[in-house]
């Protein structure tokens, strides 16, 4: 309560102070407000009612409909008196209470009146004030004064009819377009601001014709465009031209930019940021081109102005993403910004500044950023944090004064958003850079000593239970975290316990006195940690049997090996029965599903019809799609559904795709099929399918589609058997036959005598790939140790020329069907070798990972030695039979 | 695609950061509350810095905001991240130089809630409906200056009744203070 008190006093503090809208209030301005109505009316006093009027709105009070309406009533009297600041007044409050449009007819006498007045103030403002407040019928009255007003000699009532323009486009864009001419004239004007006003008007008019648009460009751009804020606007329309070029496949030299350069030399600073920014963004811009623009943004650098250092670091920093070598010049004058007054300049320098750094750079970077830190915001510092993350990784040597660096921010002043970071960087140098764990696990440690988030403090402890025991002396975080213990809340004490736990296990030679630690905490205060250390008393107390061992093993360390999101459905779908929830039904397919949906959308920009029936992509529509149809429910479970193949070419007739699902005994091949002739309709749609080269396959059944409208797709099904368990392979030829029908387009009603025909489909083909699952794993190292060193298959294979490592890897990854773990899909740029590491899951529910290490010589050819581990030996074999046969 | 430049607002702001006079352009703010909470955060972030001689920028919530100081008033001007930061710098430069030609040079907040009329007209003349519509401050000012109701007039312009009313005015406020 103390709060509201203290805010009552600031309040009386300001009534303390004059004001002359002290103690105003709505009730009585309002009843003020009725000296409108008074036969002489008093310029003065009517102004000051205005104002106060004006003043409430502005504070956020609302008039309701009726004092609203009243107040324009009496507003409406005002225009009989000549005094010229009252009428501007006038004005301003009709705008302000936009009046609907039964009272609008009310002003529009007086306000047409004034667009005729003599007086240019009065046009210009009468003609802003109506375009604001009417609507279709009236302007068509008025269009005629509009069209004179835009080649008006004033300037002033030129602009007000021109921005006008610009504001009606919105609504009435027919009555607008007529304008063309007299637009036309005003670009032509001496007045830059008509000028500016009547290119934005021009171009808003015609923006939907390409055409008109690129021949409005080409000549202004040889002309002289004299003002600064039009010759902005022209930068934008050239770029645009430019872009939309490229768009259509028109190669060769690029145009404009000629125009685009020569605006870096424009006397207007507005006009060189504009062309500088635009040649940044041209796509695919090379570095000849860029240079120029770099140079003159790297003199705004050491601008006295704010707004033009801002203005060109924050081009510099985009740039920096894209071609960091392009801003390396601008390095020593973006240093000395570090010390900007301005803060949002100083980080975006340093920014900039760790994207293009070298290696020899990092250590004097680290220097001038550690004076900066102490003095800016949060938001600023998450920004850095985050700069510094990836530089660490570009330069693993320089990880010991990046990680002193964020150990020392770790300990000063910070909220919640910004310790995270900083925790998550250390974290993310830890795994990628070994030589950094110890002294990054000991900031860890040191950091839950007194931490405020509990949050953080549980993340941390997890990690260090991961981690810690494998570390040289693990004896020596154990301090650390039995402290937590003692000091902290229930959920901080139950994650020590359990990080305790993992050591007391992992490391021999700690287990008895973890043992007895953890036997105090069985009299903790909570149910959770007492829970805990009890069970996990009893999992350490088991003497050693190795059968015991891996399932404790795999008690501790073992992760969920379902997606949570799975789980989570599955968990929400399992009704209370009899039956208790079985972890193994739930899917372990990794969804896909946002990417998918996202490819989705790019491919249909058409607005056009119905939307499409709901898509049925990603494992989870694909399980509800089959189990929908009573035929199919008999296979049992869904093991695998496949990306889906295109069967045809992009833009022909008919676009079919197949997506593969995998069951035990059975394939089922979903035809995804797309009719793209509006004044066709399919019907009987069905895939004949040949399947001699697919010895182990025999159809079962198919399932037609009856019928295939345009541009709605649908789905053909046909179901082969194969042995239980087996991954059998084949190779499919298919065609689509259907029987045509036409459609009146004006109609949209097909005619009732159809034409039976058929066409060619791509082969399909099943490959192993196609029974391996991708299912990640948590941490690989772990997986990899806990499964049985006997059953590792070793062997090398010769991968012949290839262009980059990079394809290599992907064919072998794509070949596979796997999972990559821990980021070692990306192979940093010009590597001689590279390890990949593969998890996922076999048909028959079999885990399998691989290991698999790339070399390249100096001919370009590439050499991989595969080590594969499974839970059974003979699908370790299978997987090197693949790769010897892919 | 709409390509024009486009302000976002205009913030006249006191030292505590309340209002003495704002307009919106754009619906990115659609309530009162969402009006203030900006504001408030916009005051916030650039409270500590010193915008006293030159033009000051800053980004915030996908916004850039260009802002300079005098006396006890905070003024601001918002467009989208993509905008030309010169552009709006212009705008408030117009509108500064403007708002200080019309209270004369004493450019504090009680000099602006006293012609608080004015700034209304300022912001009318700078900007229409998020488009630029002037940025010379002269011309802004002109056009915003004619007044007859200037409370600054000389005596022998008013009528009897206005300069009874002006001289009640005055003694007011200098028992109020």
């Amino acid at each position: 309560m103390a709060q509201p008190l203290v805010k009552k006093d600031d309040d009386h503090d300001d009534e303390l102070e004059y004001s002359p809208f002290m103690g105003i209030e709505k009730g009585a301005v309002l009843q003020e407000a009725r000296v409108f109505n008074d036969p002489q009316v008093d310029p003065r006093r009517c102004s000051q009612v205005i104002t106060k009027l004006l003043y409430l709105l502005n504070q956020g009070e609302s008039f309701t409909k009726v004092e609203a309406t009243e107040v324009f009533f009496s507003v409406t009297k005002l225009f009989q008196s000549k005094d010229t600041g009252l009428r501007r007044m006038v004005y301003l409050i009709i705008k302000e209470l936009s009046p609907s449009s039964d009272e609008v007819i009310i002003v529009t006498s007086s306000l047409m009146k004034d667009m005729n007045s003599k007086i240019d103030m009065y046009r210009a403002n009468a003609i802003r004030v109506l375009c604001r407040i009417i609507d279709g019928t009236l302007l068509t009255q008025i269009e005629r004064y509009l069209k004179q007003a835009i080649v008006d000699k004033n300037p002033v009532v030129s602009s007000a009819a021109l921005v006008s323009g610009l504001h009606l486009l919105k609504t009435n864009p027919e009555i607008v377009k007529r304008w063309s001419n007299e637009v036309q004239e005003g670009i032509q004007s001496r007045s830059a601001l008509v000028q500016f006003h009547a290119l934005a008007l021009l171009h808003q008019i015609r923006q939907n014709d390409r055409l008109a648009v690129s021949k409005l460009v080409g000549s202004l751009t040889r002309g002289s465009v004299r003002s600064p804020l039009a010759q902005c606007l022209l930068i934008r329309y050239t770029s645009q031209v430019i872009r939309d070029m490229a768009n259509h496949g028109q190669s060769g030299e690029r145009p404009f930019y000629e125009f685009l350069e020569s605006c870096l030399r424009h006397k207007a600073e507005m006009v060189i940021l504009e062309a500088a920014r635009a040649i940044t963004e041209l796509d695919g811009v090379t570095s000849r081109e860029l240079t120029p623009a770099i140079t003159v943004l790297q003199l705004f650098l050491s601008s006295p102005r704010p707004v033009l250092r801002f203005a060109a670091v924050r081009t510099l920093n985009k740039v920096a993403m894209t071609h960091p070598m392009a801003v390396t010049n601008c390095n020593i004058d973006m240093e000395s910004l570090i010390s900007d007054q301005n803060r949002s300049i100083a980080t975006l320098a340093i920014t900039t500044l760790l994207k293009t750094g070298n290696e020899s750079s990092v250590e004097r970077l680290m220097k001038q950023i550690t004076n900066f830190m102490s003095d800016i915001a949060d938001e600023f510092k998450i920004v850095v944090v985050e700069a510094i993350r990836s530089l660490c990784v570009k330069f693993p040597l320089k990880y010991r004064s990046l990680m002193t660096f964020l150990s020392n921010i770790l300990r000063e002043e910070g909220g919640f958003e910004y310790k995270r970071a900083i925790v998550d960087s250390i974290v993310t140098i830890i795994r990628d850079i070994p030589d950094a764990k110890e002294s990054g696990l000991l900031h860890l440690c040191e950091f839950i000593e007194d931490c405020e988030f509990t949050y953080l403090s549980t993340q941390i402890l997890h990690f260090l239970g991961i981690e810690g025991p494998n570390t040289s002396d693990p004896s020596k975080y154990i301090r650390y975290i039995y402290n937590r213990v003692h000091l902290e809340n229930a959920t901080v004490r139950a994650a020590a316990v359990s990080t305790l736990a993992k050591f007391g296990f992992m490391v021999e030679s700690l287990k008895p006195r973890i043992t007895v630690l953890l036997k105090r905490c069985i009299y903790d205060s909570d149910d959770e940690v007492r829970d805990r250390a009890t069970l996990y008393l009893s999992v350490l107390g088991g003497d050693g049997t190795v059968d015991t061992d891996k399932e404790s093993k795999d008690f501790l360390f073992g992760s969920l090996d379902v997606p949570l999101v799975n789980m989570e459905t599955s968990l929400k779908n399992y009704e209370p029965s009899e039956e208790a929830f079985d972890i193994n039904s739930v899917p372990k397919e990794v969804k896909s599903q946002p990417l998918a949906e996202k490819k989705a959308q790019g491919k249909k920009p058409t607005g056009l019809g119905a939307p499409p029936a709901a898509p049925t992509s990603g494992f989870d529509g694909y399980e509800k799609l089959l189990s929908s149809i009573p035929e199919f429910t008999a296979f049992g479970k869904l093991f695998k559904s496949s990306l889906p193949v295109e069967l045809t070419e992009a833009e022909t007739e008919y676009a079919v795709d197949v997506v593969k699902h995998i069951f035990d005994s059975h394939v089922v091949f979903q035809y995804n099929c797309t009719n793209t002739i509006p004044e066709q309709l399919l019907e009987r749609v069905n895939v004949i399918v040949d399947a001699s080269e697919a010895e182990e396959f025999s159809e079962v059944t198919s399932k037609a589609l009856n019928s295939l409208p345009y541009d709605s797709p649908g789905q053909a099904f046909v179901v082969f058997e194969k042995p239980a368990g087996v991954p059998a392979i084949g190779k499919f030829s298919n065609t689509l036959t259907f029987v045509v029908k036409e459609v009146d387009p004006s109609t949209g009603e097909a005619e009732d005598d159809g034409v039976e025909d058929e066409y060619q489909l791509e082969d399909l083909e099943v490959v192993a790939g196609d029974y391996m699952v991708k299912v990640g794993v948590s941490n690989f190292r772990n997986a990899w140790d806990s499964l049985d060193e006997e059953d590792e298959r070793v062997d090398e294979y010769g991968l012949g020329q290839r262009d980059s490592l990079g394809e290599a890897v992907k064919a072998v990854i794509d070949l596979l069907g796997m999972q990559t773990c821990e980021g070692t899909e990306t192979i940093p740029l010009n590597a001689r070798s590279h390890t990949c590491l593969l998890s996922g899951v076999y048909i028959g529910n079999v885990k399998v990972l691989v290991r698999a290490q790339f070399g390249m010589d100096s001919s370009k050819d590439i050499a991989m030695k595969l080590t594969v581990r499974a839970e059974d030996v003979s699908v370790a074999e299978a997987i090197h039979e693949i790769v010897a046969s892919g | 695609m709409e390509l024009p430049p486009k302000v976002k607002n205009i913030l006249l702001l006191n030292s505590e950061g309340k209002r003495v006079a704002v307009k919106y352009y754009s619906d990115d703010w659609p309530t009162n509350s969402a009006k203030e909470a900006f504001e408030k955060s916009v005051f916030t972030k650039t409270q500590k810095t010193n915008a006293r001689t030159e033009v000051e920028v800053t980004a915030l919530e996908n916004n850039i905001v260009v802002y300079k100081f005098v006396q006890d008033l905070h003024f601001f001007v918002t467009g989208g991240e993509e905008e030309n930061e010169l552009i709006l710098a212009s705008v408030l430069e117009g509108l500064f130089d403007a708002v200080t030609l019309l209270l004369r040079g004493n450019v504090d907040k009680r000099e602006a809630l006293d012609n608080l009329d004015l700034i209304f007209l300022c912001f009318d003349e700078i900007i229409d409906g998020g488009i630029v519509l002037e940025t010379d401050a002269n011309v802004i000012a002109g056009k915003a200056g004619i007044n007859s109701a200037d409370p600054n007039a000389p005596l022998s312009e008013q009528t009897i009744s206005q300069a009874l009313a002006t001289a009640r005015e005055h003694l007011t406020r200098s028992l109020m203070k």
